[in-house]
């Protein structure tokens, strides 16, 4: 089954998991490329997108998995076909083959932004980075059953955190599978423990992907 | 820094309804453009693009030259908190600049409880509400929509309105403006001029004149505006405008498919129904065009659901051969098929049948609108009990076992035996699944839903009275203490909604006042339950002094003068008075294919017959 290699930035940020699995299906349409579909009692295109993404976290290496009816397209000309049929902040780096198996996918690296207007307060990265040297930090997380408390350490595998113009970015590898830990927690974490650290707005975007060697995953 | 908007984002619920950026939406560059048009749907967006009339119009001016038609909708109510917390002005999606900036700003208005969105949509724009508080060419609130057919209650706040279909004179609107603008008029000059326009009504320019007991004496044109303004149609559907390349929202929509409309108007005239009379004559769009317009949208846009519309699709004499063309298409192409408005009957079952091959079973929806043949014939809906029955026998025998029936309450003549009439109906129905039903195992669903009859303009019971809140509840209940069996479920509407709507259906200019006080009270997004408030209304009626009975329960006298009036349809007053008078004698009209009853909406034509 081929694999697309995507990015997804800008307004595309918004697009949910389930309406991003719908937006490929229609772009795969749109672009003269045939989806097979399940079998079963209602037939679908067959797309799924690895590791969802959480509402508004922009990323640089989206996995696409599909499967096409034929095989006269050249892995080039999919993804430009695809790219000329997808909206502004979709879009494929690369189609390929041979991709490795989801469940071997373990870290990921991620940076979340904090933005202070009233420019960074003194000693701030330090501040943090000692933070997430603690043993635990626990923060709430909201689940299908409801909240539950995590801590996020044990799933931190390496986080600095730089200054930058009028905001700290903190970049960490993290857990993404068994168990799974949401970038935007590190802020949450933050907010809690160093209130006064509280920026006044936070971003995040997912850099890499890893196996767990700590290599490139594709 | 990320500024204002891209921080609240995140906050809010559904953000991608605000950022634009769809497939298929259309970008110019403002120095490029000399006409920017903020189209709004004073509804969510999800509701909003699920609107075929917006999609048509927004092509349509957008294929001008130097203009530039962008769309905006109501923002849902955490959004809106947000931005008047960050003062953040409504903006329009494709460029995400603020309304305010735009040249002309069009509401398309299909429903009486959208009337406090348009006030709250101008507000949170920050353009003043009352048409004559703004004094420029900039800014110019024009509308349209099956609600401008009565447009006296937003007399005040709207600069124009544009009446009926709106392919050719959204054009010449917008090109008159263009020359306006180009050559320094005034508002009023361009206003005096665009009432030149057929179908352009200029509310500024009729005086209402009322009579003591508060019902109208006249309504005065002033400085030689036209007595009439009368509907504008397009003829020749088949040439028309079709938006083969439709925006494909990134986000789930209501109706999140492609809208194949197959004709306009309708032959059956229901009393009770409003398009049926406002939307008149009957124009149809040929197989041929219809299929061609299918295959491109579907490849353009990537959907794989379409939908065929109209009034009553049984009614389109090029079903046959539209669905011989499309049903392979759709099936080669794994895209559904969908066909609503079908009638009861021979060939809607066998395409009922062809349709519904794999997949779910839909089910069975009819609208007898009323319990007993008597009332049925009253308000001239040619559906049979026979007929019901023959079709829910065959739907059961088929393996369905869900059917929707939908009535109305309030009904003109309309007796405890007619109410009761509709549940005797639904026990046939029951009765027919147990004598028929292949599967009774999976027991039987029967979904009852009552509205609150509403009367409105442009039918033969523009003069009825509503039944009071207290009266429909008091049937509702009626109805409800007659129903034993478990397999059925019974709703009806919210009246509070239903008076509302029936207010503002047939009000008049003073009624202005009071949907600005709803608004101030509060009063926004009022077709959602969420936000619904009937005690901000009444309160708004309490500090206006109006009385919502005027309108309502009241009844028109049938030589009094009618807000609406001043607005032709092409549907004759005379043929409604006719159509009412055949009501009270419980005398149906056959359908206009049994011969041409003399509606009067077939002078609107000048190349084409009615296709009825």
């Amino acid at each position: 089954m081929p694999r697309a290699l995507f990015e997804k930035t800008g307004s595309a940020v918004y697009i949910s998991h389930l309406d991003l699995m719908r937006l490929f299906q229609r772009a795969f349409k749109r672009a003269g490329l045939p989806l097979t579909h399940t079998q079963g009692f209602n037939p679908r295109p067959s797309v799924s997108i690895a590791l969802p993404l959480s509402l508004g976290v922009e990323s640089g290496c989206e996995l696409l998995d599909f499967d096409l009816e034929t095989d006269g397209f050249s892995f080039d000309e999919i993804r430009d076909r695809l790219n000329a049929a997808l909206v502004a902040g979709v879009r494929v780096l690369s189609v390929y083959d041979g991709g490795r198996k989801i469940k071997e996918l373990a870290y990921l690296d991620c940076v979340v932004t904090m933005e202070y207007d009233a420019g960074v307060p003194h000693e701030a990265a330090e501040q943090m980075e000692a933070l997430f040297s603690r043993e635990n930090v626990v923060v709430e997380k909201k689940g299908k059953n409801g909240v539950t408390e995590q801590n996020v350490i044990p799933m931190i595998r390496s986080l600095t955190v730089a200054e930058g113009e009028g905001s700290l970015e903190l970049s960490a590898r993290v857990c993404c599978q068994n168990p799974t830990l949401n970038p935007m927690l590190l802020g949450a974490a933050v907010n809690k423990y160093l209130p006064e650290l509280a920026p006044d707005f936070m971003k995040c975007r997912r850099v890499e992907i890893y196996d767990t060697k700590e290599t490139i995953f594709r | 820094m990320t500024e204002r908007k891209q921080r609240i984002l995140p906050t809010v619920q559904k953000p991608a309804r605000y950022t634009g950026g769809e497939w298929g939406e259309v970008k110019k560059q403002k120095e490029d453009v000399r006409v920017r048009v903020a189209f709004c749907f004073p509804d969510t967006y999800e509701i909003g693009m699920s609107n075929l009339g917006m999609r048509i119009l927004y092509g349509v001016m957008n294929n001008m030259e130097g203009v530039w038609c962008e769309r905006v909708f109501a923002p849902w109510g955490d959004m809106e908190q947000a931005m008047r917390e960050n003062a953040l002005p409504l903006w329009a999606l494709e460029s995400q600049e603020p309304v305010k900036d735009f040249d002309m700003i069009a509401f398309t208005i299909g429903y009486e409880m959208a009337y406090s969105n348009i006030l709250n949509m101008l507000s949170l724009a920050g353009v003043p509400l009352h048409a004559a508080d703004r004094k420029g060419l900039k800014n110019m609130v024009f509308a349209g929509g099956v609600c401008a057919f009565n447009p006296e209650p937003l007399a005040d706040f709207v600069d124009f309105f544009s009446l009926g279909e709106g392919e050719d004179i959204t054009v010449e609107i917008v090109s008159l403006y263009d020359r306006a603008k180009a050559e320094g008029w005034s508002k009023e000059a361009f206003l005096r001029e665009a009432a030149k326009i057929p179908g352009v009504y200029v509310p500024s320019f009729y005086r209402h004149e009322y009579n003591e007991d508060g019902t109208l004496a006249a309504i005065v044109p002033l400085d030689g505006a036209p007595e009439k303004v009368t509907k504008r149609i397009v003829e020749d559907l088949d040439s028309a405008y079709f938006p083969t390349n439709m925006i494909v929202p990134s986000t789930e929509i209501v109706h999140d498919r492609a809208n194949l409309e197959v004709f306009r108007g309708c032959i059956r005239g229901c009393r009770f129904c409003q398009a049926g009379f406002s939307c008149r004559p009957v124009r149809k769009k040929s197989p041929e065009v219809l299929c061609r317009q299918a295959v491109e949208t579907m490849t353009a846009s990537g959907n794989n659901e379409i939908t065929i519309s109209s009034l009553s699709t049984s009614d389109y004499r090029g079903l046959p051969e539209l669905m011989d063309k499309l049903l392979p298409y759709c099936k080669e192409n794994k895209i559904n098929l969908s066909v609503p408005s079908l009638r009861a009957d021979n060939f809607s079952r066998e395409l009922m049948e062809k349709l519904q091959t794999g997949g779910r079973k839909s089910s069975l929806t009819f609208a007898p609108e009323a319990g007993t043949q008597r009332l049925r014939d009253v308000i001239n809906k040619n559906l049979t009990e026979a007929e019901i029955l023959t079709t829910c026998a065959n739907a059961f025998s088929g393996g369905w076992n869900s059917v929707k029936l939908y009535f109305m309450l309030g009904l003109p003549t309309e007796t405890d035996e007619d109410v009761l009439g509709i549940a005797e109906l639904v026990y046939k129905v029951i009765q027919t699944w147990k004598e028929q039903a292949v599967n009774k195992k999976r027991g039987l669903r029967v979904h009852v839903a009552t509205a609150y009859f509403v009367p409105k303009p442009h039918t033969p019971f523009q003069w009825e009275r509503q039944i009071t809140l207290q009266e429909y509840l008091r049937r509702c209940h009626l109805l409800k203490s007659h129903f034993y069996s478990k397999s059925i479920e019974y709703d009806y509407h919210a009246p509070d909604l239903s008076r509302l709507e029936a207010v503002f259906a047939r009000g008049d200019r003073r009624l202005g006042p009071v949907i600005e006080q709803a608004v101030k009270n509060g009063a926004r997004l009022d077709g959602w339950d969420e936000y619904f408030d009937y005690g901000k209304w009444q309160d708004a009626f309490r500090t206006c002094g109006v009385d919502e009975d005027f309108y309502t329960v009241r009844g028109y006298g049938e030589d009094e003068v009618l807000p609406w009036d001043t607005i032709d349809v092409g549907v004759s007053k005379k043929f409604l008075r006719l159509e009412r008078k055949r009501a009270y004698e419980g005398k149906v009209t056959p359908d206009c294919r049994h011969g041409c009853a003399g509606c009067g909406a077939e002078r609107l034509l000048e190349e084409v017959s009615c296709d009825a």
